[in-house]
């Protein structure tokens, strides 16, 4: 199967490949799929918590070349919104956006799982804090 | 990139052998008579090059030239074997017994068989990829009509003990039927030697032309029958109607007389150049894994798992110069990874990170001394970039994490 131009580059050059420090308060990050099912992906957040915007995104995955391309686009497009409008992204978007045939369209709905996981703990963590 | 395209890929399909090429030429045009022709010298022409091309595919495994029925290649001859077994001796019985790491060609057949009303048992292999000898025997019902064990697996590269088998088979009066497609060719295979009564093989994956194949049918002790399996003008003894490829044939024969007299030289610098790549890799890297039996294997294939790094991805890092298989198929909605391997009992995820070299005739040293340095280079690439390998080595006991199964 020939993957998309912006598949490949995304595989080629990924953006944002590494590890944030997740002990860190303001650091949300989402682990989703599993080795079994030949997909990991691992995105994590830093958010500003003054104004609600994420200033960095890292990734990194286990995975075929469109999971790859479909976390790396993702950690682009997180930077600078808010967590409401990240919230808002839709895997249809990644579909779009990389030209992903049908037989790769759970890569993006696991990089969209990532995303809310990773706000998700995010989420959680600060409210712990500020619970306690 | 400018750079050769490396083919590793040889148990897909191998390159035709120029030499059968050549042979194959003057059957197109100069001498374009059907075989079946029999008042003409065209027919005589294309017949006379049909029956030298039976004796040399014949030569190869050791049979009567009688005994060779020409077939579209081993999906056909694969199917006309179980099939036409099933419905040949549908009288004596109506179980087939074969195993879960076979090709699809003979499984679905054999899916087929069942719907339509016979019983099928599908063994399993030992973690190295082999029957159990002693679960086939105990297999055998007063229903068992067939057995059918491929010689060699096409991923793997794993031989399965013929002989045995066929001392099995021959205790309890069973038929034995072997595709032995990834074997004819490259390892010596006698099947009158091994107690094998139908052998199905193919001209593609021994450097002669696609479409074109062979199935082996033993004529005497015991002289086995299969029904056909399309109607039509009654060629090749009554088993398989249809005008025959007459170059594709002449193509197959060279390539089988050229694999007579080269295949042993072929075996021995392959299995040279395996071991180097997978020794390579070994030394290179962390965490591989090589899948199935090591000493009852094609010289030259290898199966490797490179763990925590996923098979489709690591391949997309070097497929502009280097073509391989992968058992992940990462295309399907399941994302399921190989049968074979996961019939070997190896974790998905290990299924999901392996990697299929297959050599063949025309590889090079250069190419391997290549094909080490840009996989080697590519499963680092991913290996940075892959979470569970950095889980791994923060000591991370990754059956013990809770994943979000999607």
């Amino acid at each position: 199967m020939a993957y998309s131009e912006k598949v490949l580059d995304h595989f080629k050059n990924p953006k944002n490949v590494g590890t944030l420090d997740k002990s860190k308060k303001n650091v949300g990050t989402g682990l989703v799929g599993a080795p079994e099912c030949g997909d990991v992906m691992r995105l994590q957040i830093e958010v500003d918590e003054t104004t609600n915007t994420i200033v960095d995104a890292k990734f990194k995955t286990f995975g075929c070349g469109s999971a790859i391309a479909s976390s790396s686009l993702a950690t682009e497009w997180l930077k600078g919104k808010t967590i409401d409008e990240a919230l808002a992204i839709d895997n249809m978007e990644i579909v779009e956006e990389l030209a992903l045939p049908p037989v790769k369209i759970h890569c993006s709905v696991l990089a969209e799982d990532a995303i809310k996981s990773a706000i998700a703990d995010y989420k959680q963590k600060n409210e712990e804090v500020s619970a306690s | 990139m400018s750079k050769k395209l490396i083919y590793l890929d040889n148990n897909s399909t191998t390159p035709t052998d120029p030499r059968a090429v050549e042979a194959m030429l003057p059957y197109f045009y100069e001498i374009p008579g059907n075989a079946a022709s029999r008042n003409h010298p065209f027919g005589w022409k294309a017949e006379e090059a049909v029956e030298y091309a039976r004796e040399q595919i014949a030569d190869l495994i050791n049979v009567d030239p009688k005994e060779i029925i020409f077939t579209s290649g081993a999906t056909e001859s694969d199917n006309l074997a179980i099939k036409g077994v099933f419905e040949m001796y549908s009288s004596k019985g109506n179980h087939i017994i074969t195993a879960k790491t076979e090709h699809k060609a003979v499984l679905d057949a054999c899916k087929k068989i069942e719907k339509a009303g016979g019983e099928v048992t599908y063994l399993d292999v030992q973690p190295d990829g082999l029957i159990n000898l002693q679960d086939l025997e105990n297999a055998i019902t007063d229903k068992t009509i067939l057995v059918s064990v491929m010689w060699a697996n096409n991923e793997t590269g794993v031989i399965q003990p013929m002989k045995e088998i066929g001392n099995i088979c021959n205790k309890h009066g069973v038929l034995l039927m072997s595709d032995a497609t990834q074997a004819v060719g490259k390892i010596p295979v006698d099947p009158k030697a091994a107690g094998v009564h139908l052998l199905a093989f193919t001209s593609h994956k021994m450097y002669g032309p696609k479409g074109v194949g062979a199935l082996f049918v033993n004529r005497k002790n015991p002289r086995v029958k299969v029904t056909a399996q399309m109607d039509g003008g009654g060629h090749e003894r009554g088993m398989r109607s249809g005008t025959l490829n007459v170059p594709g044939i002449v193509g197959f024969g060279k390539a089988a007389a050229i694999a007579k007299s080269e295949m042993n030289s072929d075996a021995e610098r392959l299995s040279k150049l395996r071991d180097k790549l997978e020794q390579a890799f070994m030394n290179n890297l962390e965490e591989v894994y090589i899948n199935g039996n090591t000493d009852h294997r094609m010289p030259h294939v290898t199966n490797i798992s490179f763990k925590h790094v996923e098979g489709e991805g690591l391949m997309m890092t070097f497929n502009q110069n280097i073509a391989v298989s992968s058992g992940s198929a990462c295309t399907s909605a399941s994302l399921e990874p190989s049968y074979v391997l996961v019939a070997l009992g190896l974790g998905d995820d290990l299924a999901h990170s392996s990697i299929r070299f297959s050599l063949g005739r025309f590889t090079t040293d250069e190419d391997i001394e290549e094909a080490i340095k840009l996989v080697t280079d590519g499963v680092n690439h991913m290996r940075n970039l892959s979470p569970i390998w950095e889980m791994y080595k923060e000591g991370i006991d990754l059956s013990t994490v809770e994943w979000a199964e999607h």
